[in-house]
């Protein structure tokens, strides 16, 4: 298989968060151009000067990437929709990346927005994809929390992970999520609040759910010198993999797509796991969480719940996760879920956090998973990003 | 093992009913397809006509190698690799039925499915799936215990996909044929707790009447197809107390179109089968649609028993095959109406009956023990169509393959 060529010229900046809010009257369309006006203020950039336009979303049906584009203004000479959800932050990365790389575009934005109106998350649910309309919601409509259960089951009887072990996780991202002040989880969370919480779908409990809600995520891929003329703090995109539909022959899901491109990652990026000063993982639920620390190479399957016990995964901790709190702690925002890992990366190695700034932080882990079309997630992808220049 | 159905109370009046919702009802037409042979009470997948390996869910082409997919008939083994018990969900179906139990399965023929778990059924037990329809006629993949359990037809969950007489009360149209009194008998055998049994004429005796009368839970009431006030009152008092209805009523008369026909016998059947049954149609549907999702005893089935020829012709019984016809016709339309409603619409097929109308044809002919068998079978499997006998079965089965063909056939 040929190598990866370096992100050589490509400078990711401005991350930008729209507050989330639990439910919202306004439209996919209002949230989209909510972030592209917090792009606007930290670069003093209007509808003219972006040349490039990435786009995810749930919520704007019928429109895509090119009602979007007229229905806010833009001229991009690029532009890509990405519909992978969770996945979706490392792969607009990834295009942008490389669309700047060549000079398709020189300055994209990409902006992940989705609405969340009262009973959109049930309707978006009923038709989300052709295998889960005739073969999945049928049976239950337990929604995600049903499918993930049955991967939980599996996974925790398979490699012998704990629902304590899944409270460590949720408790630490709590933890990190009460620095974030747009996070929706404002309480703490205790160990014994999570193993106490009502049943969902054994084995999902109430804290092993994200709560759905609206909200926008947005960050610029330029070049460094275009970075450097508007004044933005950069990194740089050190590798990056990506996998769809990986290991369809397993039963139910015990891995995911990284399992099979790990070594690539690492490679590529001339780094281990251990380099990294935090990971920003998909985190829809704690046993996927647990799921990407083995298969992104932290340690193996059958280590999990040893691993899980001897690491600090708060922001202070051995190894920070999620700081800002996750989706589990600050909202799962459809689409945006996806770019947020991506954001949050991005402001920590950049000195910009909403909350607590990791000590010195250099280099991040995102890792994205993305669309349950029937019974697991098919889209995986991560991306290794260094800081680069602070201005 | 599963709790014995107890005999539900008597109905609070001032309690509202549940609205009979349906489960999630958006298919892909591979998903109907799927359901169409469900109907018929046959466990089958897509299979790929070059590389011959099984896929699930239901697909337009082969994962393997892109090859094109046919329905076939599949081992339904399985082993139950991973479980969850639902608690939460947003649909208006089963938040009302929760807790809601599914699991992972391994089919033997290959691919993995989620499905419906009976309560007998648990993680890394070996399983018998059944390819059932739901309350809204899509296909729904259950797994039964391997082998029968105590109480398994009571099982809460698969009660949902079937219309099991048990406890439940039962108007059968025409108690003065045969017919009529077979069923009625079955379902009294199969836990029914009522017959309601419809006599066109009550001022005339028919044979049979004093035993069938006789027996505890037969309720002789007036009902006449032809009378659309007869039914009409009827509804009005038994509409809220009858969980399905059996359409026995019948009227075969030998003869040709051109040839021995006789033009009031045609309008005599018409009558009789077709006006008859949009008459029992519009009276009982609404209560019955009303009442789908009323606990232990929701209402659950209209049933209706029509010949085969109705897809074919029949050289001979030209009328009464018209008439079947557009019972046929009739019935499909009314599936498609009552699927928004939670209520199975359910076609017995026969060949020709053991009767005096069929003299001159040739044995095997259909007798009313096999109907009431059919009848009872297609309830408790909540199959929507059933043949009652070997004549019946082979039409069905020449027809699926060949239409053209069998019509050519059975009009010679």
């Amino acid at each position: 298989m040929a190598r990866q060529k370096p992100y050589d010229g490509v400078a990711l900046c401005a991350p930008v968060t729209v507050p989330y809010m639990r439910f919202s009257d306004k439209s996919a369309h209002w949230w989209t151009g909510a972030a592209l006006a917090a792009l606007a203020r930290q670069t003093g950039l209007g509808p003219a000067d972006f040349d490039g336009f990435c786009f995810a979303s749930f919520s704007a049906v019928p429109d895509t990437v090119v009602g979007m584009v007229q229905h806010l203004g833009l001229s991009p000479r690029w532009m890509d929709h990405i519909p992978t959800g969770g996945a979706s932050g490392v792969m607009a990365l990834r295009r942008a990346a490389r669309a700047v790389q060549m000079g398709d575009a020189e300055l994209v934005a990409c902006v992940a927005a989705d609405t969340n109106q009262i009973d959109s998350f049930r309707q978006t649910l009923q038709g989300f994809s052709r295998f889960s309309q005739d073969a999945t919601y049928p049976y239950g409509f337990g929604g995600p929390n049903a499918t993930f259960a049955l991967i939980a089951d599996n996974f925790m009887r398979s490699y012998d992970v704990s629902r304590e072990d899944f409270a460590k996780l949720c408790v630490a991202q709590r933890a990190n999520a009460l620095s974030n002040p747009h996070a929706l989880m404002k309480k703490p969370l205790t160990h014994a609040q999570y193993m106490q919480a009502r049943p969902i779908s054994d084995p999902i409990h109430l804290f092993d759910c994200v709560m759905p809600c609206a909200g926008a995520e947005a960050f610029i891929v330029t070049t460094p010198e275009k970075a450097q003329e508007l004044g933005l703090s950069t990194a740089r995109l050190a590798a990056t993999i990506e996998r769809h539909n990986a290991f369809a022959e397993d039963g139910v899901q015990t891995r995911g797509g990284w399992a099979r491109d790990i070594d690539d990652l690492w490679s590529a990026a001339g780094y281990g796991p251990q380099d990294m000063d935090m990971v920003q993982a998909y985190d829809d639920y704690p046993v996927i969480v647990a799921m990407q620390l083995a298969d992104l190479g932290f340690c193996d399957k059958a280590s999990l719940s040893q691993f899980i016990a001897d690491t600090d995964f708060t922001i202070g901790g051995s190894l920070p996760l999620n700081t800002n709190g996750g989706q589990l702690s600050a909202g799962q925002a459809g689409a945006a879920g996806g770019f947020q890992n991506v954001t949050e990366g991005l402001r920590q190695i950049l000195h910009d956090p909403l909350g607590e700034q990791i000590p010195n932080a250099q280099r991040a882990l995102i890792s994205g998973f993305g669309l349950v079309n029937y019974d697991r997630g098919i889209c995986t992808g991560a991306a290794v990003l260094e800081q680069d220049v602070l201005r | 093992m599963t709790d014995p159905l107890i005999p539900p109370k008597r109905k609070d009046p001032l309690v509202v009913t549940r609205a009979g919702h349906v489960s999630p009802t958006l298919r892909s037409r591979s998903a109907t397809a799927m359901a169409a042979r469900a109907g018929m009470g046959r466990f089958v997948l897509q299979v790929c006509d070059d590389c011959a390996k099984a896929t699930y869910p239901q697909r337009d082409r082969c994962p393997f190698c892109w090859g094109t997919l046919s329905w076939q008939d599949q081992p339904n083994g399985a082993v139950i690799e991973a479980e969850t018990t639902i608690r939460s969900s947003i649909d208006l179906f089963f938040k009302e039925h929760l807790p809601w139990r599914i699991g992972s399965a391994r089919l033997d023929a290959g691919p993995m499915a989620t499905v419906h778990l009976h309560g007998d059924v648990a993680r890394g037990d070996r399983v018998r799936l059944e390819l059932k329809l739901d309350r809204a006629g899509n296909p729904a993949l259950f797994a039964m215990p391997e082998r029968e359990t105590p109480h398994m037809a009571d099982d809460p969950q698969l009660r949902v996909f079937t219309a099991h007489p048990k406890f439940r009360r039962v108007l059968v149209t025409d108690g003065r044929s045969e017919i009529g009194q077979a069923v009625a008998e079955a379902l009294l055998k199969a836990g029914a707790k009522t017959v309601f049994l419809g006599n066109a004429d009550p001022l005339m005796r028919y044979p049979g009447q004093e035993q069938i009368e006789a027996i505890p839970g037969i309720e002789p009431v007036h009902l006449s197809l032809t009378d659309t006030r007869s039914i009409e009152t009827l509804a009005g008092q038994l509409g809220g107390r009858v969980e399905i209805v059996v359409n026995t009523a019948r009227f075969t008369r030998q003869g040709g179109v051109g040839f021995g026909g006789h033009l009031s016998n045609l309008q005599s059947g018409l009558d009789l089968e077709v006006t008859g049954l949009m008459r029992l149609a519009q009276g009982f549907a609404p209560a019955l649609s009303a009442r789908s999702d009323d606990g232990d005893r929701s209402a659950a089935a209209l049933v209706d028993i029509a010949s085969i020829y109705g897809l074919t012709g029949k050289a001979g019984y030209a009328g009464s095959s018209a008439t079947a016809a557009a019972r046929l016709s009739l019935m499909a339309s009314l599936r498609g109406e009552m699927a928004q409603t939670g209520i199975r619409v359910m076609s017995v097929l026969t060949g020709p009956i053991e009767d005096g109308w069929h003299q001159n044809v040739p044995p095997p002919k259909t007798t009313s023990a096999q109907i009431a068998r059919a009848v009872v079978t297609a309830l408790e499997q909540g199959q929507e169509t059933i043949c009652a006998d070997e004549v019946a079965k082979d039409v069905l089965a020449r027809w699926l393959q060949d239409p053209i063909l069998t019509i050519r056939e059975e009009n010679k």
